[in-house]
Parts: C-alpha cells; structure tokens; sequence
C-alpha cells in the first residue's frame, strides 16, 4: 500500500546512490520538485533513465548526481540544447557520464515490456540508423512465423520511478490525465515508486478507462502542489514556457548555473520555497 | 524587394505540400508551424498527430514544445507515448512525416544526434533521435524542411540518425522499410524532391529572385538541377496573414511582446 508521506522522507527512504532511477513525464507533469529533492540529499553515482531528460535532468547532470544516462531525445524543447547536458558528454564536466541513447519508440516499448514482465521489448525500429553501431543494447531478432528481421531492446526495470499527477485518494490511489508519457508504464515496471501530486482528495472521481494507478504499485505519494513547475499539470497551471527560455542563458554557463542551483535549490528546503525565490527573482 | 521573408515563403512553401485530410506526424519547430498554416488555410481537415500522444491537435498557438498543454486540450484524443509509436506510428496510421534535421545529405539521410567524428567525444552533441528514426521509416512518406546552408546541406553525414534513400538507387528496399522516404525537402530557398532512379536529392523549384547559383552554394555537394526549374509561386496576402497572426498569438501566448 501506498504510504502517504512527505516528499524528502520519500527520497531519503527509497532512493539510495547507485540506484537506477526513471523519473518521467513527457513535457508534461514533469517531477520537478522530486528531482530537486534528489539534488539536495546530494544523491550520487545515479543511472538516470527519461525518453526526454530537459531542465530537471540538466540539473541532476550538473549537480554531479549522475553516473549513467539512458534516453532518447535530450534537448531543450522548442529552445535549443541542454547545455549541463551537453558538457557532460562534450567535455566531461563535471565529470564523465557514460550514456545509452536510444529513439523514442524503443523506449516507450522498452517500458512497457518492464511492465509486462517480459525481458525485452521488440520493434520494428532503427532501420538504416547508426545508432545500432553505438548501443550494443540495440539488437536483432528473426520473427519466428515470418522471418522479419526485427529490433529488440532490452526491458526498462528501474530501481525507482518518480512521476508526477494530479490527484491521488488518501489511501494512494493515483490519478493522472492529459498527456499522460509512459508514467504508467514506468511506475509498474520499478520495483519501488515515488509519487508527488497536485492534491490529495477523498474522492479520485475516476471515470472507467482512466490512467490509475492503484495504491498497491505505489511506494510513496507526497503531495507537492506545482510540483511539476516550470512543466505544467493539465487542469492546474499551465506549462512556463517564458521559463525553459530563461533556463537556456541560466546553463549555458557553469558559474551561472551553478550560482543559480545554490541560490534556488540547495538554499531552499523544499518546493515551496523554491517557488517563492523563483517568483521573486521573476518580479525583479 | 518582397514582401515576405525566407522563412515565411518556406513555411508557406511546405504547408501547401500537406494534402486536405491527410494524416500527419508533426516535428516541432519549422514543420510544426507550417503543418498548422495548413489547417488554417487549404487543409481544415488535417489530422496533426504529435509524438506526446496528442491525436487530431488544432492548437490556437503554436507549442513550444510537443507536449504544450494546447495540443491536448484541441486534441481529438490522447494516448499515452507507447500507445503512440506501436499501434498508430509502426500500426501504418502515418500518411505524413514532418521532419526537420540539422543535417542532411544528398540522398534524404539525416543527422539530429552530434557533430564531429567520434560519436563517443562529439564536437557537438545534438538532442538525438526522438521520435525520428522510426518517423522516417513507418510513416507513408516523409517531408522535411529545413534552411539551406553548405553547413547543413553535407556531402557527408557525421551521424545517420534517421534513413532516406541510404546510398541512393533501391538501397533503401534493402532494409526492408515500409514506408516511400523522403519525398520533398522544403527550404528557404527551394524545393528538392528525389530522382525517380538514383534517388538523389534535385532542385525542382526554386523560390521567386532566388539564384540557382546561391542555391548551389548554399549545398555542400555538387546539387543536381531540373532541365524545368518550377518557380514557385509567391505567397498570398491570405497565406501571410494566417502565418503572421499564428505567430504573432504564439509569441503573446510564450510571454514575448508581439513583432
């Protein structure tokens, strides 16, 4: 069963260094508060795994959190590049990071193959792509009935997935709606899970077919409203574009972005106080 | 002097491409805005497909983004990003893929992943593939649409992150890829679309007061041109407007002062 609690008892109980760790969200609902909370308890020698690792991810990166990153599209959407990202694997700062790059739909069926229990996932994919050469995890398989030539990855199995939803009951139901990524799939292919949410309610109000998961796949939920900001929650606030403008002067430089992690992140004991320092920098 | 910049006739250019009614998979950036000037101009019944999982998208402004909270709100639907690539992208659903690239080469192949030589230590290092890789094969045919410039334009890939023709010829076949590739390239300067046998990329239009020596030198390889150089025809007042109110809206929507 879930256990409802705060968000740096959820961190500092089930994320340990050297752990493997899916925190997902496809642009939207983005675990943002989590994946600060990781960079303040000064986590270490992670493997981080996201399909679309963006300003969080930079962080964690130039934070020096990160031993190993798995993922298949690492930019700033609509801005330009990842720049702690970038220097990570352009000049090893601020150290090495060792990466397994992937496309978008061998991760989504990598996911789901993790949730399905099975040991790999197969895909029509990669055809003609150089990225075979690079990723030994980029294999082939002969369909048994016709003999196609087909992709196959190895499953996602994280040690921990970190999502971010809107609602979850207080007895850890979650629920999340919009555009939903491959948070499911990653909670159910984790051993152990972290969710942060918008609000806990009596009632989920849940209609038939809708993205649940139940309160026996969590491990923790942590109510931390704005949670996902400067990403947005569908029906709660919208995504801060005029922000992952912003991030792209903040990181293209180390000092900068270091100076900026101090003061907004390590100085600040949780999101909330995050936020307020955010905002009041935006007001100046 | 025109009165319409180079981007504005390559987007205006490229969503005169997209059919009414066709099923389309949206890259972000260029192709993005010129896949939503379709939908407000000649194609009202495109379906804008974006690789979040959003399903027949209108938005009112454009994304920064491909999951912008916009795209689910106007979406038709939204599945979830599995969902997505295995039953509507490599289940065949795909009639359109809209692509950008940071490089391409002669025969259609494009490089979003690094540049240098050694993939391991990249000179620069690239978002990567994305959704692209199988966008590129699955989908019926590909568009792509980027500025022309010897940089980009290369004789030679330094990554191949998504195929088009391969190594020209039937090459492609090889690989036993479903979909056609890359029928048309779109940029700021012209229109190159693929000979029908050695599959390489050829000047077929060119934009109104453009030179096809300024389209050479802005190609790193010796560019093959048509015998019958179609000009394109400039934009209409219509088209423009529609482009620069979506613009215009997109840049209030992102917290920009409007141009």
């Amino acid at each position: 069963m879930a256990k409802l609690t705060s968000l740096a008892d959820a961190v500092a109980t089930q994320i340990h260094d050297g752990d493997t760790i899916a925190m997902e969200g496809f642009t939207h609902l983005i675990p943002v508060a989590a994946g600060h909370e990781v960079i303040r308890q000064k986590k270490r020698d992670l493997t981080v795994i996201r399909m679309t690792p963006d300003l969080v991810y930079d962080q964690l990166i130039g934070m020096g959190c990160v031993k190993k990153l798995i993922f298949s599209w690492g930019g700033n959407p609509g801005v330009g590049s990842l720049h702690r990202f970038r220097d990570a694997i352009e000049n090893g700062w601020p150290h090495p990071i060792e990466f397994e790059e992937h496309g978008h739909a061998a991760m989504a069926s990598a996911y789901a193959a993790g949730a399905s229990g099975l040991p790999f996932a197969v895909l029509r994919g990669y055809l003609g792509s150089d990225l075979p050469k690079h990723n030994l995890n980029i294999r082939t398989i002969e369909c048994p009935f016709t003999g196609e030539i087909l992709a196959a990855v190895p499953a996602i199995r994280p040690d921990v997935a970190v999502i971010h939803a809107q609602k979850a009951d207080r007895a850890g139901n979650v629920l999340l709606w919009g555009i939903v990524g491959v948070q499911k799939e990653a909670v159910l292919a984790a051993k152990r899970s972290i969710v942060t949410v918008e609000e806990i309610v009596d009632d989920l109000g849940a209609p038939p077919n809708a993205v649940v998961l139940p309160s026996w796949v969590v491990g923790s939920v942590c109510c931390v409203p704005r949670g996902a900001a400067p990403s947005y929650a569908h029906g709660y606030y919208a995504r801060d574009n005029a922000f992952y403008k912003r991030w792209d002067g903040i990181a293209r430089d180390r000092e900068s972005f270091g100076a900026w992690m101090r003061c907004n992140v390590i100085e600040t004991g949780n999101f909330d106080e995050y936020e307020a320092r955010i905002r009041a920098h935006a007001d100046a | 002097m025109p009165d319409y910049t180079s981007d504005e006739i390559m987007t205006v250019v490229a969503a005169r491409q997209l059919a009414n009614g066709c099923v389309c998979f949206v890259g972000i950036g260029l192709p993005s805005a010129a896949a939503n000037l379709a939908r407000l101009t000649h194609a009202p019944d495109i379906v804008l497909i974006y690789e979040s999982g959003t399903i027949g998208s209108r938005p009112e402004v454009l994304p920064l983004s491909i999951g912008d909270g916009e795209l689910a709100e106007t979406a038709l639907t939204v599945v979830s990003v599995p969902e997505m690539f295995r039953y509507w992208l490599q289940g065949g659903r795909i009639d359109v893929g809209f692509l950008a690239a940071a490089q391409l080469d002669r025969f259609g192949n494009i490089n979003t992943t690094m540049v240098g030589d050694d993939y391991a230590h990249p000179k620069v290092r690239l978002p990567g593939a994305g959704g692209a890789s199988e966008i590129a094969t699955s989908a019926g045919e590909v568009f792509v649409m980027l500025r022309q410039s010897a940089r980009a334009f290369v004789a030679k890939l330094d990554f191949t992150t998504s195929i088009g023709y391969a190594e020209g010829g039937d090459s492609r076949a090889r690989f036993g890829i479903p979909g056609k590739g890359p029928t048309r390239v779109i940029t700021d300067l012209g229109i190159l679309t693929p000979d029908p046998r050695s599959r390489e990329l050829t000047l077929t239009g060119i934009h109104p007061g453009v030179t096809v020596d300024q389209v050479r030198a802005a190609t790193g390889w010796a560019l093959r041109v048509a015998d019958t150089l179609e000009i394109t025809k400039p934009p209409t007042a219509a088209e423009l407007s529609s482009l620069r109110d979506l613009h215009a809206r997109t840049k209030r929507a992102h917290g920009e002062v409007a141009a």
